[in-house]
């Protein structure tokens, strides 16, 4: 444990005036660096790691006092200490720091452009935004030496419906010596797009960071839009919220389970389990008004309030859902060649987890108890009954295993908002802040926690917003799941870690 | 005999040139062989699809086809692997610049004819995207599309209308 609290060690910065809920401090490069050495003895947690022009921000957090905070630094000399140095999860963020904003990490160990191919008209195009000069040399993969081995290329565009990257396998016979990812062909430039957007049209871009968690992304930029200009949300709203995060979550589960048996060759689960899921976007459908739930979470609230038909559409619902699951379960249980495929594949090391703070089920299957709703009990999960599966085994059954024990939480939490949802409105006008404000919010999607940092103008549009996917630190324990399993398990490791391409890429 | 011959060798031939083909006899063959061939091949179109920069959520429909409900399969349709195998490519994205190539070499890869379905507000002109230095803006920008199918996501009727379009 690390001699000093995380809060002490913050203290002795300057502290930011409005930024809530938790406490932003400006940084010497002394505090900086006692804060790195803490990351690496594991006495807190990386939340996200990023920049803006002249200035580089590390959220962190403590678990044992709940303590969370951002630290910036000021990099007069465009350059800043490198996290990843002696943190390895932080070395993609750097990378990415050093692509859009121009801050270069000191003695980072891998200083290769992350997200720029080299392909867009501006170079840094969230700091000093300038038109390349040069063109970009061809990007370097990981050396690979050794007798006997070969290496697979695999992507960007890859052989099934889902989002693009590369793969670069090293291969010795069937076994996969190392895989080396290379990701960035998706990203879109959101965070530029974000800067001096209205609130109306943040949320949107936000809501389309990654789809399949649009109901999360957009409750993570209300509640921070919310918490930015003090505005209080009414109860009703919090809890509709919640109701649409725990569909979202259903939604991807049951998809999600059927898909990775799928891709373990057995096409009976995914046929059952893509109806349930059907089913569950069409009750979305009806009581909210979109498939997807896109732009129902709004910042003040929600857009549509769930009518007394809607309600009973959920209620059915769950029952169908709690009518079909358990036959699918029993049948992922029983079936030999199944577990075969998936019991003891993809394991990922539980230090490497906590190293990582990888939240979600990849977490939560390798022992790690993070889960946003409980550990920030943010409203309205802070009154509902819930529990947080929890397992050890870190491996693709351990993950199978863990959804479906989350799907059996939430049609208990579904069921009990359709119970106790309070009634009022759902939405109240965001105060104008007036001067300019900031906040950080943090909450659960299916995939695992998003962080989510914005500073607001004082006119009320957007001065900066960061959004940090959960994939930024499941990404790198995918390449350290896939060694020593056959080049064929990879679909079944990818699938069961599904990370975002999107939400990574941004 | 040698006379014979050589007559029959400076004279014009007797055949009398082939005649145009019956106008009525090719429509009514061509008729039979498209039958034929509908029977055997069936209305089939293979579709590759291409994410160039989607935020996923359009995926998430196009996977919804394939279910109980939507079952595209029985229209004819299936998705293969690669693009050599396709008729149809059905990108979605607003083209980011760093997908551009590979959505270009994807579509040199299909062979001809084929069809570009645009799929998402995103496909069409880079929906909430438009204007970021990352995007191009639209696969119409980068290939030619012959199809747009609009929506943020489009649902799956959505896309199964589109789709039976093209047949
Ligand atoms: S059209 Fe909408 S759902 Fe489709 S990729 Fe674009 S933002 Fe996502």
């Amino acid at each position: 444990m690390h001699a000093q609290s995380l809060q002490a060690i913050l203290d002795a910065g300057q502290p930011v005036a409005a930024h809530r809920p938790w406490p932003r401090f400006v940084v010497t490069p002394d505090i900086w660096n006692t804060l790195i050495e803490g990351l690496a003895d594991s006495a807190w947690t990386l939340l996200g790691l990023w920049g803006e022009l002249g200035l580089v921000h590390l959220a962190v957090h403590e678990e044992g006092s709940g303590m969370l905070g951002v630290a910036s630094l000021p990099c007069p000399a465009g350059c800043f200490p490198s996290v990843g140095r002696r943190h390895p999860p932080a070395q993609r963020l750097e990378r990415t720091i050093a692509d859009l904003v121009g801050l270069q990490p000191v003695d980072a160990p891998d200083i290769r452009p992350w997200l720029d191919h080299g392909r867009w008209p501006v170079r840094y195009p969230l700091g000093a935004a300038t038109a390349p000069t040069t063109t970009m040399p061809p990007y370097r993969f990981l050396a690979v030496e050794g007798e006997s081995l070969h290496q697979i290329p695999v992507g960007p565009v890859h052989a099934g419906i889902i989002e693009p990257g590369h793969f670069r396998f090293t291969a010795n016979g069937e076994a996969v010596a190392r895989l080396e990812q290379r990701l960035g062909y998706v990203h879109k430039g959101i965070e530029s797009l974000l800067n001096g957007a209205t609130l109306e049209r943040a949320a949107r871009l936000v809501g389309r960071v990654s789809g399949d968690s649009t109901v999360a992304y957009a409750l993570a930029f209300a509640r921070a839009a919310e918490a930015a200009t003090e505005t209080e949300v009414p109860a009703r709203a919090h809890w509709l919220r919640a109701l649409m995060a725990e569909l979202e979550r259903l939604a991807n589960h049951c998809g999600d389970i059927g898909a990775i048996c799928n891709d373990a060759a057995f096409a009976l689960m995914l046929a059952h389990c893509a109806v349930l899921r059907e089913q569950i976007l069409r009750a979305s459908a009806a009581g909210f008004g979109h498939r997807l739930l896109m732009d129902r979470v709004v910042p003040g609230g929600v857009a549509a309030d769930l009518s007394v038909e809607g309600v009973s559409v959920l209620q059915s619902l769950v029952a169908e859902i709690r009518r079909q699951f358990p036959a699918l379960v029993t049948l992922y249980d029983n079936t030999a060649s199944l577990q075969d495929r998936t019991a003891k594949t993809g394991f990922v090391k539980p230090t490497l987890i906590r190293q990582f703070g990888c939240g979600g089920y990849v977490g939560r299957a390798g022992g790690r108890a993070f889960d946003a709703r409980r550990t920030l009990g943010y409203p309205p999960y802070d009154v509902l009954k819930f529990e947080i599966p929890l397992r050890t085994d870190s491996d693709v059954n351990g993950r199978v295993w863990l959804r479906i024990c989350e799907v059996e939480q939430s049609l208990s939490l579904i069921e009990q908002i359709l119970q106790k949802l309070p009634s009022g409105p759902v939405r109240v006008a965001l105060k104008t802040p007036g001067q300019p404000c900031e906040s950080l919010a943090l909450v659960e999607g299916f995939r695992g926690d998003i962080l989510l940092w914005l500073r607001l103008n004082g006119d009320g549009t957007v001065a900066r917003c960061h959004p940090r996917d959960p994939s930024w630190f499941q990404w790198p324990l995918l390449e350290a799941a896939i060694e020593g399993n056959i080049v064929a398990d990879f679909p079944l490791c990818n699938k069961s870690f599904n990370g975002s391409y999107s939400g990574h890429d941004l | 005999m040698h006379k014979l011959l050589l007559q029959n060798l400076w004279r014009s031939p007797m055949t009398i040139p082939a005649p145009a083909p019956s106008e009525q006899a090719l429509a009514e063959l061509g008729a039979q062989v498209d039958q034929a061939a509908r029977r055997r091949l069936g209305r089939s179109l293979a579709i590759r699809q291409v994410d160039a920069g989607s935020c996923n959520g359009c995926e998430l429909e196009i996977h919804a086809l394939h279910n109980a409900f939507y079952d595209l399969e029985r229209f004819g349709f299936h998705f293969v692997a690669s693009p050599r195998h396709a008729d149809v490519l059905l990108v979605t994205g607003p083209v980011t610049a760093n997908m551009r190539e590979a959505l270009e070499r994807t579509y040199a890869a299909t062979p001809d004819p084929k069809w570009v379905v645009a799929v998402g507000d995103c496909g069409r002109d880079g929906g909430v995207f438009a204007g970021s230095y990352a995007c191009v803006g639209g696969v119409a920008e980068v290939i030619p599309v012959d199809l747009h199918i609009p929506g943020c996501p489009p649902s799956p009727t959505q896309l199964l209308e589109g789709l039976l379009a093209l047949l």
